[in-house]
């Protein structure tokens, strides 16, 4: 549609405030209503948008999660087995292993929330109210030291709450490798040096053995 | 002929057989043909040379010859903490030609595969628009509807072989992509359907399974070249594919593609939520994270011979074969090595060559049967020349997990077999 016959629309609808929303081009689907919004509308954003009223103590988190997350997660975020570490890593992203959490890496607190509460407990998600969900985003902020013990986290006080590594999400620089002009041959002749060498060979030949559960970093 | 006789018929053939079978077994060994006559698979007849075959009502939905038994989906168990959020990987060294069978399409889904009641299904479009709106699938098949052939690669295809050689097969190497012709309404079209609000940047796809998985797309993006599909290769969506619905994302890493589509939120700002925060960021080597890195640069990989498909006819004649493709357009040439990327030969490229999907090479070869270091070297329509992988370690370091396409070097030992291996 055309922004002109966009605002012509926009003006028409204005005229008349009880005609229900005009119909696309394909006059098909219908108008969702507020009720069904709201149901499925679940998502937040670092702005706050999306939060719903509520709030929870570290104390009441540290409850609901001793009960319904540290079976996978560990009781201080540590990760029990091949689970996802939730805390800790500080100062280990320029490390040779480096470990994302919360706390080490995520920017933003409005994930935590939106996504335990959309995705967490692994297995029945979408079951904790908004008060449990503000009560755990509080343990996990304590467990990984951005707040004291006695912390409250509410609707009102969630975008003042921010997480320290926020500053290092740069935007993406690609291509950073050499890009030829169009129908330009890339190199074909003695484009190494000197006869070439294997430097290493797969560490994981059968593809399952122990050792390389050790050995080898996680897929994502 | 009915179905019934048809069936009886072959059952007694095979019963006749099995019993003549057992009295004749003697004679049968004594009648085998020397070698020096011929070879067997033409001097005996086989079972299928003479008995009667299962009727058309024994297979009504096909599946592959028992002897293809091989060809499937592998995990590697102890990549995650749980099948139900994992990944297998296309074999893609038993497959050719451009499109991967939907049956062997790899998976990635983070709580299960949904099985989702199409009768039960809606997709939702709310945020900003003009009216918020309900489609059920009848509503969607009724819209405009395109054909496109793409390719879906994970960000984290080859994400294990960032700090050296890991895994000893292209399947495990890079099989986190498949290739398919997707039916679909475009995304535009639902969208303007809806009416979208001139301050709308961004939308919001969200799935219907236990993860609600989400990403944040910018809506240029969504209105260019986004589709809504529902037919995967011709027929419906598998349902650990998304079915019945999901979104289509040219070009762009596959988590984006997200599958069981039952809303889209229209925005003014991305969400960053955590598939965009704590998963697909590319960490640097000096702590910093590259954001929203959607694009899937040019990558290429032989798949035969590989660690899965050794050359076993020894030296001669023999065809070396691989896929290349890019995020970015179609792929103008594929070079191939045999000595680790000192010297190159073009490649041929055969079948179509469409934009953001799969293109296949091949080197018709005459190995000499010495020991082989093969690479294979794409360059796409924009000019990008794929990376070794020593020159994306020199820019991004080790740690990025994601978007490594750097070029692949297997080991063709003179025995003929082959090893995933780093050169200098
Ligand atoms: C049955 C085991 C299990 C339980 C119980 C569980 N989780 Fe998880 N959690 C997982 C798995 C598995 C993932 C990764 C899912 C994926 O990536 O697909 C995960 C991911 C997460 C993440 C994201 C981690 C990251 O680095 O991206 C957070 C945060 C989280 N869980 C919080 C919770 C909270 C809070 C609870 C309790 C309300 C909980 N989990 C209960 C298994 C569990």
């Amino acid at each position: 549609m055309s922004k002109f016959l966009k605002s012509a629309f926009v003006a028409l609808s204005m005229l008349a405030v009880a005609t229900p929303a005009m119909a696309g081009k394909f006059d098909l689907g219908r108008e969702a209503t507020a009720a069904e919004v709201a149901a499925w509308d679940i998502d937040i954003r670092p702005d706050g948008q999306g939060l719903p009223e509520g709030k929870g103590t570290v104390a009441q988190g540290e409850e609901i999660y001793a009960e319904k997350c540290a079976s996978c997660h560990g009781d201080f975020g540590e990760g029990i087995d091949r689970w996802p570490v939730l805390a800790g890593g500080q100062d280990s992203l320029k490390s040779e292993r480096p470990v994302k959490t919360i706390g080490s890496y995520w920017p933003y607190l409005s994930t935590v929330f939106d996504y335990v509460n959309r995705a967490m407990p692994f297995g029945e998600a979408q079951s904790l109210e908004p008060d449990e969900v503000y009560a755990i985003t509080a343990y996990l902020l304590n467990l990984n030291d951005v707040v004291d013990s006695d912390f409250e986290l509410s609707k009102q006080n969630f975008v003042k709450t921010r997480l320290p590594n926020e500053a290092n999400f740069i935007a993406d620089a690609r291509p950073d490798t050499p890009v030829v002009a169009k129908g330009t041959e890339p190199c074909m002749k003695d484009c190494k040096p000197d006869a070439v060498k294997i430097t290493g060979t797969a560490r994981v030949l059968d593809v399952t053995p122990d050792e390389a559960k050790k050995q080898t970093g996680s897929l994502d | 002929m009915s179905d019934e006789t048809g069936k009886s018929k072959t059952k007694t053939s095979r019963r006749r057989f099995l019993g003549a079978g057992l009295a004749l077994g003697g004679a049968a060994i004594a009648g085998r043909a020397h070698a020096s006559e011929g070879e067997a698979a033409i001097l005996e007849k086989k079972d299928w040379n003479q008995y009667l075959g299962d009727g058309v009502d024994a297979r009504p939905y096909g599946h592959p010859s028992e002897f293809e038994k091989s060809v499937v989906r592998r995990n590697v168990a102890w990549l995650t903490a749980d099948p139900v959020s994992s990944v297998n990987f296309t074999p893609l060294h038993d497959l050719d030609g451009i499109i991967t069978p939907n049956g062997l399409c790899f998976e990635r889904h983070h709580a299960g595969i949904a099985e989702v009641d199409p009768a039960e299904h809606r997709l939702m479009i709310n945020g900003l628009v003009d009216k918020q709106i309900v489609f059920t699938m009848a509503d969607i098949m009724r819209f405009p509807r395109e054909n496109r052939v793409y390719f879906l690669e994970c960000a984290a295809n080859s994400g294990m072989e960032w700090r050296g050689a890991q895994l000893n097969g292209c399947q495990f190497t890079h099989g986190m992509i498949h290739n398919v012709m997707y039916t679909g309404v475009p995304l535009k079209l639902l969208l303007e359907e809806a009416g979208v609000k001139t301050n709308a940047k961004w939308i919001m796809p969200e799935g219907a399974d236990a993860s609600a998985m989400t990403r944040s797309v910018p809506l240029a993006k969504a209105m260019e070249d986004c589709l809504v599909a529902f037919k995967m290769n011709g027929e419906a969506l598998r349902p650990e594919q998304g079915y019945p619905l999901r979104l289509v994302v040219p070009g762009w890493e596959g988590n984006m593609w997200v599958k069981w589509l039952r809303r889209l939120e229209v925005g003014d700002e991305p969400w960053h939520h955590r598939e965009e925060t704590s998963k697909y960021t590319d960490l640097l080597e000096n702590g910093k994270a590259r954001r929203f890195t959607w694009e899937m640069d040019a990558k290429s990989v032989i798949t035969n011979p590989s660690p899965q498909a050794p050359l076993l006819h020894k030296k001669g004649q023999t065809v070396i074969t691989g896929i290349a493709w890019s995020g970015r357009g179609t792929i103008d040439r594929v070079d191939v090595s045999v000595d680790g990327g000192r010297n190159w030969m073009p490649a041929r490229i055969d079948g179509p060559s469409l934009d953001k999907s799969m293109h296949r090479f091949y080197l018709d070869f005459d190995w000499d049967g010495s020991p082989l270091l093969l690479q294979s070297r794409a360059v796409d329509s924009t000019g990008y020349v794929q990376p070794t992988k020593n020159q994306l370690r020199a820019e991004r370091g080790t740690n990025s997990i994601y978007h490594n396409n750097g070029i692949q070097t297997w080991h063709v030992k003179a025995n003929g077999e082959v090893e995933n291996v780093e050169v200098s």
